[in-house]
């Protein structure tokens, strides 16, 4: 033992030697710059076009730059941003007043011009592959005068302001003439936002310069650098060496590690992303669902009694404690309480496996059946671990379960189309992240009866369908008065989760961490921005 | 000289062929990329615009008619993530990957070679011995495991070398490089020393096996018999013969090295075109994944040209006209 010092100190100064040129060139490095933030991403932007692809990272990045009239906060609510504020003129018209003396960073003034420009190239980005255009689908915009802006529906249309906040506005001039390569090649540099591009080296970093010109408080920081570091352990060692003060989506696994450690600190909320069971309500049979025997049986997910029992058996707190490490909270909807238009009704759905057993055995199924699950492999946080898991409190209920659990790229194609243009399997594990911060669209999605014309239930890949859910969405849908339509989703999100439609499993929650000192605001919407980081 | 070239290039231009179709058909079967592209909250008639847009409506056939059609023109189609030309997003990527492997490569050689030399001189000493009881650890540890100690051991605990990314890059005669400041090389250091263990292992087990099947041929011991010194024996003699199997092995190590560092890239976020192919991969970026392949046969056909020309410049007896691909 006693040499033990010795050696670490002599090959200490034996790599130091070796060492000092590349070291000297590093001092330099990790001098850290006081006015800098350095921020570890796990997602890279597709683009630097911010109407290009309606894809998380994207939309967070051009938050520091592109403003929305209306803007999100931590929690996803409403607050004004270029507009300073909205009311409804009648049911079909929303008015905006737009903040005076704002300026974009060319020194031309922002007016309604700007905005009116940019709504009208939104639907016209070529190649898009996630459009923004549906979000201002049937409105048409009329410039009152320099900083007014009426916006017309044909419906009463309550989530306007909801949508407008989901797109950023640029110079009218680059609305006009930049494509999606110019905006990649910083010909747009800056917006009206707290920060202008200075670089973008894809696949490796971008970088962010205050904009004097800013309108709102001063930003904290001079230079802003996000760096892609798509490996999870990679970006939490980068943290731990100090190339980054701050890394998002935090790898689980190393949350109690970095809890311990006295130079990081953790950020952590409520995600608006719920994981959850979507299974096949479309079927008279079911493909992967037969007796245990093999033999075919009529399809029992169509149960509500069936449903329920898998629901109790699923262990929730067990799922959040053993498999996400405490990074998740147990689900009994597809949004978390606080958020807009949830049911303060839904209780948590109970660990009841002798309550399972009895509702299985009055379906009919008092020794089960044997089934197939699907999940796709590296998608959300533990997908694979959660699946196996979940198989396994199925077993304990008396069902047979295998799993396979399938890359995205093959996954969700099958789960979508895979049966000749019909969901493929009997049930999946699949997560949601309700962009908009409500429930609206996300009940209409995943629960409304698949509806092409209608836009409902895209997603919706147990084809569950229920005329009352849908009166009810569609009844909230054109209710403008806030109070009025968070009741009536609260009541539809009750529809909806006492029939099961779908079963949730847990909210995840989103993890920063950051060196010590470095404070981060985490936010629902899994966005890292700039100006939410303090000293 | 020429037919021999002309054979290769048919040789190569099979191979895409061949490369293209596997491809195409293969992200066919595994899934619509439509899917992995779309934001989750659309409805369907934003999805079936999308696909009309790109053109993911089409029947398969159609769209490789389509494919082909721009193939002809030189245009390889455009990322379906991107929205940018699929061959300029390969090519902005390839001067990140060229400097890892190069760097990585000279790594190879000159730590490899020495030691490998060494040994197979002096095949009994216990230095040998450690050399290739190392070689051993270098070839059979995992990559994503030594990159990950790397970076805890020289980042994390010494704080000498940063953990991930890549020096700015400066451009020289039109070619983009990061190795002309230090910082540059301190960024490096990591990726490359990662990429290189393997190949060091490889180059110090093929130089050893040389040197101790050289040493003993009679032309060695004619050299020694004609009393030549020990150093001129082993630097013209016995270098010069172990270097044929070497630079063959090199030549591929190579190619490998530029098209598959996947790991390390992902591991050390270098922005090369490892990383690239694997994120459209992930993905079902077709125009990519294609364009990447048919970069990464031309790279390997190239590289295979330059082996066979290095071996005539190595060995006389080898003669291009003769040699059979």
């Amino acid at each position: 033992m006693s040499c033990l010092p010795y050696l670490t100190r002599s090959a200490r100064a034996a790599g130091l030697a070796a060492g000092s040129a590349v070291l000297a060139s590093t001092l330099a490095l990790s001098a850290a710059n006081a006015q800098e933030v350095r921020i570890g991403l796990s997602a890279e932007p597709s683009s630097i076009d911010p109407h290009y692809h309606n894809l998380g990272p994207n939309n967070g990045l051009a938050r520091h730059v592109f403003e929305p009239l209306v803007n999100q906060n931590a929690n996803q609510g409403l607050i004004p941003s270029l507009a300073e504020n909205w009311r409804t003129v009648d049911d079909t018209t929303w008015e905006f007043k737009l903040r005076r003396g704002v300026k974009f960073f060319d020194g031309s003034e922002f007016t309604a011009d700007d905005v009116i420009a940019t709504y009208k190239r939104v639907p016209n980005v070529p190649r898009s592959p996630a459009s923004f255009a549906q979000f201002i689908t049937g409105m048409t915009f009329e410039k009152v005068d320099s900083h007014t802006l009426r916006v017309k529906t044909k419906a009463p249309a309550p989530l306007v302001p909801t949508f407008l906040s989901t797109i950023a506005l640029v110079p009218k001039t680059c609305a006009e003439s930049m494509s999606t390569e110019d905006f990649n090649a910083l010909k747009c540099q800056g917006g009206t936002g707290p920060f202008r591009y200075t670089e973008f080296r894809p696949g490796d970093r971008v970088t962010l310069a205050r904009n004097p010109n800013y309108w709102g408080p001063r930003p904290a920081w001079e230079t802003v650098t996000f760096r892609f570091q798509t490996s999870g352990p990679t970006r939490v060692a980068s943290l731990l060496a100090g190339d980054v003060d701050v890394i998002d989506n935090v790898p689980p696994t190393d949350i109690a590690r970095l809890k311990g450690d006295a130079k990081i600190e953790l950020a952590e909320t409520l995600s608006n992303r719920v994981i959850y069971f979507h299974m096949d309500q479309f079927r008279e049979v079911s493909p992967f669902i037969t007796a245990k025997d093999g033999s075919q049986i009529k399809n029992p997910l169509r149960d509500l009694r069936v449903r329920q029992a898998l629901s109790k058996a699923i262990n929730r707190p067990a799922i959040v404690d053993r498999i996400m490490d405490g990074a998740a909270v147990p689900a009994e909807q597809v949004l978390a309480k606080s958020f807009f238009g949830t049911s303060q009704k839904l209780q948590p759905i109970r660990f009841d496996l002798e309550g399972a057993r009895k509702l299985l055995a009055e379906a009919g199924y008092p020794n089960g059946f044997k089934m197939k699950m699907h999940g796709p492999a590296g998608r959300y946080t533990n997908d694979t671990k959660i699946l196996e898991a979940v198989a396994q409190m199925f077993t304990r209920l008396g069902l047979e379960i295998e799993i396979e659990t399938i890359p995205p790229a093959n996954f969700f194609s099958r789960a979508s189309t895979g049966a000749g243009g019909l969901p493929e399997f009997s049930m999946i594990l699949v997560g949601w992240g309700a962009s908009t911060g409500e429930t609206s669209g996300s009940l209409r999605s995943l629960l409304g009866s698949p509806i092409k014309e209608k836009g409902s239930g895209a997603a919706n890949r147990g084809r569950y369908s229920n005329p009352a859910l849908d009166a009810k969405l569609d009844e909230a849908l054109a209710t403008v008065d806030d109070r009025k339509r968070a009741a009536l989703l609260g009541e539809a999100s009750e529809i909806a989760f006492n029939n099961l439609g779908i079963i949730p499993s847990h909210y995840q929650t989103n993890v920063w961490a950051s060196r010590r000192g470095v404070k981060v605001e985490a936010r629902a919407d899994e966005y890292t921005i700039a100006t939410g980081i303090s000293r | 000289m020429l037919s021999f070239l002309i054979r290769r290039v048919g040789q190569a231009l099979l191979v895409i062929v061949a490369m293209v179709l596997i491809v195409f058909f293969g992200v066919h079967v595994i899934g619509d990329p439509i899917w992995m592209l779309i934001s989750p909250e659309m409805d369907q008639q934003a999805i079936a615009q999308t696909a009309a847009a790109l053109g993911l409506d089409k029947p398969i056939w159609e769209q490789l008619l389509y494919f082909l059609r721009g193939l002809a023109v030189g245009d390889l189609g455009r990322s379906f993530v991107h929205g940018e030309p699929a061959i300029q997003l390969i090519l902005s990527r390839m001067p990140a990957t060229l400097e890892l492997a190069v760097v990585a490569l000279l790594m190879a050689v000159l730590i490899g070679l020495p030691l490998g030399l060494y040994a197979g001189l002096n095949p009994d000493s216990p230095v040998s011995r450690t050399i290739m009881a190392s070689s051993i650890l270098g070839f059979s540890l995992p990559t994503f495991w030594v990159g990950l100690m790397l970076i805890m051991f020289f980042s994390v605990m010494l704080g000498w070398l940063p953990a991930t990314g890549r020096g700015a890059p400066q451009s020289v005669l039109g070619f983009e490089t990061s190795l002309l400041t230090a910082q540059g090389w301190a960024f490096i250091a990591l990726p490359a020393l990662n990429l290189a263990l393997l190949k060091i292992s490889l180059i110090i087990r093929l130089a050893r096996a040389g040197t101790r099947e050289v040493i003993l041929t009679d032309y060695v011991k004619f050299a020694r018999a004609k009393g030549l010194s020990r150093q001129r024996i082993v630097q013209v003699h016995v270098l010069k013969n172990i270097m044929i199997p070497i630079v063959t092995v090199l030549g591929l190590e190579f190619g490998s090295l530029m098209a598959f560092s996947v790991v390390t890239e992902t591991i050390f976020s270098w922005p090369g075109m490892g990383k690239l192919l694997l994120e459209a991969i992930q993905r079902l970026d077709r125009p990519v994944i294609v364009a990447s392949i048919m970069v990464v046969v031309i790279l390997f056909v190239l590289i295979n040209l330059v082996v066979d020309i290095l071996y005539s410049v190595l060995d006389p007896r080898v003669r291009l006209t003769e040699a059979r691909a």
